[in-house]
């Protein structure tokens, strides 16, 4: 069976960088940062510029975030004045790590503090994880395939592969797919810092020596992905080609990542044999790289076990130099940001990474961006990595147009 | 609280509330359907809860049965704090 090839023809995110993936992309590719105060929030985000009020007040924060996301993926994909396809042919699938949380603390509260008779009859709708997803297919009528998936720091690319395998089975000509995560609250900021995942000095510095833990961020990320031949017959600008998507469980630990990387190189190993693609044509690395001592480690290694002696002169560089950790939707955010930079044929940095690591020793894009270096013309591909609690491990291979 | 509460009060809590879950301000008059403006259940329970600490009134499910405009809600509210 020969499977459809799978295109990105529409890209949207909203950042600590800003509103915007054009934004995220070009901020980030100028070494800009939207890190403050050991967090990264998305300080322009003003919910009511993407939706009416009475969508903003039944959405959590996540929720809102997936909208707005949602809205400028549509509109850069051309499907701003109606859907190209039968609305039973398009699905929705977004990912989440921990849902509406602000919305379970805030009814929490009413709770414990007036009696059950408080709580929001709209809690449910706003709190469950799969609120992002119901939330696109509702405002823009896609009714295919429509849920969310729930992995962690590996939801938003497991998401990616998810729709991936919808469309190369035909069970959806188009998917609208991504994540989305506001975890600024007081109980998730609590949780992370009491299990020693959080930075205690509030810098992402992703594989440098000095890397003490994760800076929380939020945002989303959300990508149109069409079958190629249905892309191309409508005439659709196509931005990249998602080649291949692999994934693995650690069965090592609940949180720390197997010593040696072993799942996460699993998954990039997968995704390039799903992808067709040999080791030496890959040409940049979006990391998972968190800042913390464990993962920086592990995926260093994973990667030299991967591109053996090659993986030196891979550049790989962390997203989350820039917007920090925005946990589930982390992938979906870094896709968006990796086929931008593939387009540009450029090489984003890792903001920050100054001191080397006995080991850690790859080329992680210090300083500045970089033009990605190719040798035969043909277009640059990539791999994107996420790994989640859990032992979750995703990889995507995404190809610039 | 209730004594000195007129209808008058109470419709302009009920349009305000409406108002506020998103219903467009120009169409809440006495005669609109709640469906024309796309007041739902789940909008209906947030108001109940309003009414209900802002009155010490108590409504349940079975009232709203016969529920269709605004004006209706408004009365059913009326009735309960002058009853």
């Amino acid at each position: 069976m020969t499977l459809r090839d799978v295109v990105i023809t529409g890209v949207g995110a909203v950042t600590p960088l800003g509103v915007g993936a054009r934004t995220l992309h070009e901020r980030w590719t100028a070494g800009n940062s939207g890190i403050q105060g050991g967090e990264a929030p998305c300080a322009d985000f003003d919910p009511t510029e993407h939706m009416s009020a009475k969508q903003a007040r039944r959405a959590d924060r996540s929720t809102q975030l997936a909208i707005a996301a949602g809205n400028e993926a549509l509109s850069d994909a051309g499907w701003a004045d109606g859907l190209p396809y039968e609305p039973e042919l398009i699905g929705c699938v977004l990912g989440t790590g921990i849902g509406g949380i602000s919305t379970l603390e805030t009814n929490h509260d009413q709770l414990r503090d007036t009696g059950p008779g408080s709580v929001s009859p709209l809690a449910v709708p706003l709190m469950m994880s799969n609120a992002g997803s119901a939330a696109l297919s509702l405002q823009h009528g896609l009714r295919g395939p429509v849920f969310s998936v729930v992995s962690a720091c590996a939801a938003g690319t497991h998401a990616i592969g998810t729709a991936l395998r919808m469309i190369q089975h035909g069970e959806a000509e188009a998917v609208v797919t991504g994540a989305a995560e506001a975890p600024l609250t007081p109980l998730s900021r609590a949780c992370f810092e009491k299990m020693g995942a959080i930075s205690p000095t509030g810098v992402s510095r992703p594989f440098d020596a000095r890397r003490d833990g994760f800076v929380m961020g939020e945002g989303s990320g959300v990508l149109v992905l069409e079958a190629g031949d249905a892309a191309r017959a409508r005439g659709a600008r196509i931005l990249g080609t998602v080649r291949g998507y692999g994934a693995s469980g650690d069965a090592h630990h609940i949180t720390a990542p197997h010593a040696e990387g072993r799942g996460g190189a699993r998954a990039m190993q997968v995704a390039l044999r799903d992808a067709g693609v040999d080791p030496d044509e890959v040409d940049y690395i979006n990391a998972h790289g968190t800042s913390t001592q464990l993962n920086d480690r592990a995926e260093t290694r994973a990667l030299k076990t991967v591109f053996n002696g090659r993986a030196g002169v891979i550049p790989v560089s962390s997203t989350k130099s820039a917007i920090g950790h925005l946990l589930g939707a982390a992938g979906a955010v870094e896709a968006v940001a990796t086929t931008l930079a593939l387009r540009d044929r450029i090489a984003p940095p890792t903001i920050g990474w100054e001191e080397a690591e006995e080991g850690l020793d790859l080329d992680y894009v210090a300083g500045s961006s970089r033009p990605l270096e190719m040798s035969n013309g043909r277009p640059p591909v990539a791999l994107s990595n996420s790994f989640g609690f859990g032992g979750h491990n995703a990889s995507l291979c995404l190809e610039a147009a | 609280m209730a004594t000195t509460t007129t209808p008058q009060d109470i419709e302009a809590t009920v349009i305000e509330n409406l108002v506020s879950f998103g219903a467009d301000a120009d169409a809440v008059t006495r005669e609109a359907t709640l469906d024309s403006i796309d007041v739902d259940s789940l909008d209906l329970v947030e108001l109940t809860q309003v009414v209900e600490e802002t009155y010490g009134i108590d409504l349940d499910e079975a009232d709203f049965k016969k529920i269709k405009t605004v004006g209706d809600v408004v009365d059913l509210v009326v009735t309960r704090v002058q009853g």
